[in-house]
């Protein structure tokens, strides 16, 4: 009796994505592996500003959330933009993934991926200036994260001196 | 289908891959896919790719019939939204191929019976639906669906049922008229002007005894809140009345009459409804929920009113279309806003009504809250304006009269729903209840919308977003108070300033528990030996001092609570001790809720706290000032949550254990004594584990009710020898509370019922305690 009808019920929104951690210690078959049994989730695209606080109560809203662990900026040691999400059940997670993904957190759209899971040393920014690598090379101006891009500050700094 | 939609970087999902090879597998899968796909937006019409995809399926009978039999119940059974579509399908089939539409009866059949046994009871009503409409279709004959109908119906006269059970089976009879009344009564009028006797009679006799506890609102106005048979009911008279003329359902196979009335039809086998047994589980009875009428919707097409069958066949498509496509938030929307027939009724009302009716459902909606907070900014995105969001303000103006779980989930779905739209709001709208009493609902209501949008965010936000005149209602900045901060006279402040010493030079617990030593016992008149009873001064030195160096975040003051775990739990011992801790946080604390819940869930966690000292410190006098805040209750539905998975968990671990010796023995040749007697051993533990769990459950429910009974008794005594009015605010929001318990734990309160009843809710109780309790039994009677 039960067809599952594979046409029919697609649950892409908890497809994980293309991303593979670098650094990630294993091959990518068993990155794989913990990517679609985790119950941890990367969160991107955050303000500097947010706090664990609102996180917390965001996510809160698809199960009792683990642990958060925010994102630093590896020199600064101040919030970079990027957090882990882990929840007590995979099923939470999903459900995370499902209605929390692409909504706002501090009237910003947020993005969450799955994560093979947090480890020591993961929450802190791989740029070369300390922060995350995305805001090395952006060009716009988010006053949320720090102004503009590493590489455009840098730029504009350069300009501004040879003005003078 | 939805493989195409999710292109959009940003909200995730990803795009499947084609298959271009054609082997069986591969044919199976484009039967499948065709079948599942046939009715969507086309550049053809729906009745020539009706016709086309019969031809194909024709051809395919041969070799594919099976595959073809089982797509075809599935459909039936999980699309429920496209249920014409598929039916006119199986009548074109019929009328080439009569065996296989004899087949697919039987299979139908069969699936109906399967459904039924396993407690699919909204799939069963489908099914029963996609039989009726064949008689639409010329594959079976009304005589025989006339038959199942009365057989469905006799289920009335069946003593000592629960009378879910014949509700269900009247449902599923009422649910088909719409679609095949008029074909019926044409065929067969005496025996359904005798079957819909037969029914009134039943509807007339039932108990509503659970109706109060169903309803959103209490008041009548503006919309009753109807029990769901009487609503179906009355709209199944207004039909007959009308000469069971519809307009609303979508029917193609009218377009193909002339060659399915050649077909031969099929009798349906004579059908009897399985025996009640005890794992049978009925689903629960509901209300209609209502928030709108032909008075809405000012502009456009008019809203069919609420005792039209019309309203009734959208609402159940809507419900369906969201049964299917909760998962994927894109589709769904786009799904709802492309429902057939939407320019005939104001669609974004009845998508909108549909969603809440959901989401205040009682006693749980059928998906997660924030699936419905994801599918309406999707909507709001399609459709930017005409959410019609005046009209829900509008409507929860009126929470004088509403019920205190749907407004929790309503303060839920909206400052969540507000903090995606940079907290836009007519706040002046609300202007009007700045001038009562602060504790009033109205004003209540908007303090905890605040409160809610502030976690979301941060203080001054909430300042900046409302009008200064409402200050009053924004939620204190959630700062620590610390008590030894400049207080040098009060008692334990020299040690509070060496514990905030050790602490930041990183001392053990050892080195804590010694400092500590040095405070007296305000609770002792001698000394005991060594001093390690109950000492509320060391708890509150202790914690308020690492909770004040902890104050900076959630994580510093979980790391704090792991460090110190042992000078914790040496500390609180005792129940007092358990008690007290929760105090001191509270009092710490009491400006940021939302930390007092996350800590409570720490301790609870780490064992520093158990669930039952939680519930006791909820109704204990210190707590009475917030008693009536939502924050709290959030705590104590946490705190039995997490009692309710401890118990599954263990119980979990016992069933994998006994599974694994099971499997063990079958396996073994020879008995392995020493690998089988280890397991037993773990079996024994778990099991004691399991009871012991369960006890502590029991026992926390225990607390949590008869602490209801206390105060809800004292305010009645209090008020008769007063001859007070008993409804005041609080009292009713203390029932309503009550309630709330029953309903969001029914599943496991009902294991406990015997000792319920015979401890607590007993006869002598007063009616106003005892009603709820009935109220809440008469839901699975």
């Amino acid at each position: 009796m039960s067809v599952k009808l594979n046409a029919l019920f697609s649950d892409s929104y908890i497809d994980i994505s293309q991303y593979r951690d670098q650094h990630f210690k294993g091959n990518r078959h068993d990155q794989e592996k913990l990517l679609k049994q985790s119950c941890t989730l990367y969160v991107g695209n955050l303000s500097f500003y947010t706090t664990e606080e609102q996180v917390y109560d965001l996510f809160s809203k698809s199960g009792d959330v683990k642990r958060i662990v925010i994102g630093l900026d590896k020199i600064k040691k101040t919030a970079c933009g990027f957090c882990f999400v882990e929840y007590y059940t995979r099923t939470d997670a999903e459900n995370a993934m499902r209605f929390i993904n692409g909504t706002r957190l501090d009237d910003r759209i947020i993005r969450t991926d799955w994560d093979a899971g947090f480890k020591e040393g993961r929450q802190y920014g791989r740029g070369k200036s300390g922060g995350q690598v995305r805001d090395e090379y952006r060009q716009d101006y988010d006053p949320a994260r720090g102004g503009y891009g590493k590489l455009a500050q840098l730029q504009r700094t350069s300009d501004v001196q040879h003005k003078f | 289908m939805s493989r195409r939609r999710h292109s959009d970087e940003n909200d995730g999902g990803q795009p499947h891959k084609r298959r271009r090879t054609s082997e069986p597998i591969e044919i199976e899968d484009r039967l499948e896919s065709l079948i599942c796909r046939v009715g969507e937006k086309s550049t053809s019409s729906l009745e020539s790719n009706l016709e086309g995809l019969a031809g194909v399926l024709e051809a395919d009978l041969p070799n594919y019939k099976n595959k073809i039999l089982r797509i075809l119940c599935a459909v039936a059974r999980l699309l429920p939204e496209k249920l014409t579509v598929y039916t006119t399908l199986v009548g074109l089939l019929n009328a080439r191929n009569y065996n296989f539409g004899g087949e697919f009866v039987e299979a139908m059949i069969r699936q109906l019976k399967e459904t039924l046994k396993s407690n699919l009871y909204s799939e069963a009503v489908y099914l029963v639906r996609f039989l009726s409409d064949l008689v639409n279709c010329h594959v079976i004959a009304a005589p025989s669906m006339v038959a199942m109908f009365e057989n469905f119906v006799s289920v009335t006269q069946e003593e000592e049922i629960p009378q879910v059970r014949s509700d269900w089976y009247v449902y599923a009879v009422l649910s088909c008229l719409p679609w095949v009344g008029k074909e019926l009564y044409e065929k067969k009028d005496v025996e359904m002007d005798r079957l819909l006797n037969q029914i009134d009679g039943y509807l007339k006799r039932r108990q509503k005894v659970h109706v109060p506890m169903l309803q959103v609102w209490t008041a009548e106005k503006p919309h009753p809140q109807e029990e769901f048979l009487d609503c179906l009911w009355a709209q199944v008279q207004k039909l007959k009345k009308d000469r069971w003329q519809e307009r609303h359902i979508l029917r193609p196979y009218i377009a193909f009459d002339s060659v399915l009335c050649e077909a031969l039809q099929h009798n349906l086998p004579p059908f009897t409804p399985p025996a009640h047994s005890d794992e049978a589980l009925y689903p629960m009875p509901r209300v209609v929920f209502r928030m709108f009428d032909y008075t809405d919707a000012p502009e456009g097409p008019v809203m069919p009113g609420s005792h039209s069958v019309e309203r009734f066949v959208i609402e159940e498509n809507l419900h369906c279309i969201i049964k299917s496509h909760w998962r994927e938030r894109k589709t769904c929307a786009a799904q709802l806003l492309s429902y057939p027939g939407k320019n005939k009724i104001p669609l974004n009302y009845h998508i909108v009504e549909v969603i809440f009716g959901e989401l205040f459902q009682l006693p749980s909606p059928p998906h997660i809250d924030v699936m419905y907070t994801a599918l309406l900014i999707e909507l709001c995105k399609l459709q930017p304006g005409s959410l019609p969001q005046v009209v829900i303000g509008m409507r929860f103006e009126t929470e004088q009269t509403s019920i205190l779980f749907s407004l929790f989930r309503f303060i839920s779905w909206f400052s969540h729903h507000l903090s995606n739209f940079q907290f836009r709001w007519s706040w002046d709208d609300w202007a009007d209840c700045l001038t009562v009493d602060l504790e009033k609902p109205k004003p209540k209501f908007v303090r905890e919308v605040l409160e809610k949008c502030m976690r979301l965010s941060y203080h001054q936000r909430i300042v900046d977003i409302v009008p200064p005149s409402f200050s009053a209602l924004i939620p204190a900045e959630p700062q620590y108070h610390y008590k030894y901060g400049d207080e040098s006279s009060l008692p334990g402040y020299a040690v509070a300033i060496a514990v905030g010493n050790a602490i930041k030079n990183r001392a053990s617990n050892e080195e804590i528990l010694t400092t500590l030593k040095e405070l007296p016992n305000p609770n002792q008149e001698e000394d005991d030996d060594e001093g390690d009873g109950f000492n509320p001064l060391k708890i509150d030195v202790f914690l308020q001092t690492l909770l004040h160096l902890a104050a900076k975040s959630f994580s510093h003051s979980f790391s704090a609570l792991a460090k110190f775990h042992e000078v914790l739990k040496t500390l609180t011992e005792s129940d007092e001790g358990k008690l007290h801790i929760l105090r001191v946080v509270y009092e710490a604390w009491r400006n940021h809720p939302q930390m007092i819940s996350v800590l409570v869930d720490k301790m609870i966690r780490t064992q520093i706290v158990d669930c039952a000292a939680v519930a006791n410190w909820i109704f204990s006098p210190d707590m009475a000032h917030d008693f009536t805040r939502f924050y709290v209750w959030e705590i104590l539905h946490s705190t039995i949550r997490k009692m309710n998975k401890h118990v599954q968990k263990i119980q979990k671990e016992l069933e994998e254990a006994k599974d694994k010796l099971e499997k063990q023995q079958h396996k073994k040749v020879w008995k392995d004594e020493d690998e089988d007697g280890q397991l037993e051993e773990q079996i024994e533990r778990l099991q004691e584990k399991v009871e012991s769990a369960q006890s502590e459950q029991k026992n926390l429910f225990l607390v949590i009710f008869q602490r209801f009974i206390m105060i809800l008794t004292e305010h009645l005594v209090r008020c008769e020898t007063g001859s007070v009015d008993i409804n005041t605010c609080w009292y009713k929001n203390c029932i309503e509370r009550l309630q709330q318990i029953f309903l969001m734990h029914h599943v496991t309160i009902q294991q406990y019922m015997g000792t319920l009843e015979n401890l607590l809710f007993t006869a002598e109780l007063d009616h106003h305690i005892l009603a709820v309790y009935q109220q809440f039994c008469a839901l699975q009677l």
